[in-house]
């Protein structure tokens, strides 16, 4: 792997390869959560949060692994690793803010299955990213997966004001809205390499 | 096996594929729907090698349902699901190096395919193991049907083949953004844009339906 500076890779993360629009990373949060825009950005910086620990751990116990030769555990233990995470922001809202624990609600615990987190943590390790690397990816992925909630929302929140044919609502349109949006940011492709 | 209860196996099997169809009427596990069906080919690997998880799972679930206490019991599902994806992760890399290179990462994330999840949750936690297996196989069948559903569309516009045999030969320009992240999320919303005209269609027919009874 070619050495990429931070800043590539951050761009790369949020913009050119934005884990939403061009991975399909984190679908079920981006067409669950992103109705209304107060709900979108907090769950956006929850799931971050959640990547960077994930991140982080994920980082450690790769080295744990390798060292003893015990690759095959590692998807295993990535998820257990996430799942605790996921546990303690869970535990975090609960005490801190209530409302916003109970606007999100199912789709707080669905983080653990939001593949971009597992995403994350996969990538970093196939792509032999250092420990500073592995950091900036993951908070550039995270920022990238608000991006796109927070863009999804702020449209979806115009849209109810507007007439839409009964045919074309619910899923059917957010697809085709997210296609659009898709679209778009593919007009950042070469960006940060 | 009594009529009646074969009746239910075949309700059980009936309803993942048709009903409850995980792509199109739950709308569940999309990022591995969406990532991989740039081709046929791409989609029926990783419908199977879903279906293969689910269905294990699922069966494992079930014959645990009563050891496993119920505090921990996500956990569980969420350990016995990654042992059976690793387990598939091992086999596509032995069987077909192409394959596992065209899927990359994605194989691993079946693990947090919501749908694994969800049944496992939703139906096998609470039923006998051949049910649950019946079920966890409709479901996969639906999930293939839905990731075939959209990868030939998508190769076919977005390539100009189908399984990698050209159907329109030379002159045909692909459409490319069809096979770029843009065209899955588009061809998913045609789907369901289809799916649910029908649906309004069919409902507009039974009302008026009522309406000549009641005149």
């Amino acid at each position: 792997m070619a050495p990429e500076s931070l800043g590539q890779i951050f761009l790369a993360a949020v913009l050119a390869n934005n884990f939403v629009l061009a991975m399909f990373l984190g679908l079920c949060p981006f067409l669950g959560v992103s109705a209304r825009l107060d709900t979108a950005f907090p769950m956006g910086v929850a799931t971050t949060f959640v990547m960077l620990v994930a991140s982080l751990c994920a980082f450690g116990l790769n080295l744990l692994l390798t060292m003893f030769q015990l690759e095959f555990l590692r998807l295993i233990s990535y998820i257990v690793v996430i799942a605790s995470a996921v546990q303690l922001v869970e535990m975090f809202l609960k005490k801190t803010s209530p409302a916003l624990f109970r606007a999100l609600g199912i789709y707080l615990p669905l983080i653990t299955t939001n593949c971009a987190v597992l995403g994350v943590a996969l990538f970093q390790t196939a792509r032999e990213y250092s420990f500073a690397q592995a950091m900036v990816f993951s908070f550039g992925g995270g920022s990238g997966f608000t991006l796109a909630l927070v863009l999804m929302a702020s449209v979806r929140e115009r849209l109810q004001l507007s007439n839409v044919p009964g045919v074309v609502q619910g899923t059917a349109l957010s697809l085709m809205l997210a296609g659009l949006l898709s679209m778009a940011f593919m007009g950042f492709a070469g960006l940060g390499g | 096996m009594s009529d009646l209860s074969r009746a239910q196996t075949f309700d059980e099997f009936m309803e993942g594929i048709w009903r409850q169809n995980p792509v199109f009427v739950m709308v569940l596990g999309m990022c591995p729907t969406l990532a991989v069906t740039v081709s046929a080919m791409n989609a029926l690997s990783m419908g199977l090698a879903t279906a293969f998880v689910l269905v294990c799972s699922c069966g494992l679930v079930s014959l645990m349902r009563n050891i496993v206490p119920k505090e921990v019991r996500i956990a569980t599902y969420i350990v016995i699901i990654a042992t059976f994806v690793t387990v598939v992760d091992y086999v596509i890399q032995a069987v077909s190096l192409a394959v596992y290179d065209a899927l990359g990462a994605f194989i691993q994330l079946i693990v947090v395919n919501c749908i694994i999840l969800g049944r496992a949750e939703a139906h096998a936690s609470k039923n006998p193991p051949i049910t649950a297996m019946v079920n966890a196989l409709g479901m996969s069948l639906g999930f293939v049907i839905g990731l075939l559903a959209l990868g030939t569309v998508r190769e076919v516009l977005g390539a100009g083949t189908l399984f990698g045999v050209s159907l329109f030969g030379a002159n045909f320009q692909p459409w490319v953004v069809m096979v770029l992240p843009p065209g899955g999320f588009i061809v998913l919303g045609g789907w369901l844009l289809l799916f649910s005209a029908l649906k309004r269609r069919k409902e507009a027919r039974l009302a008026a339906q009522e309406g000549g009874h009641g005149a």
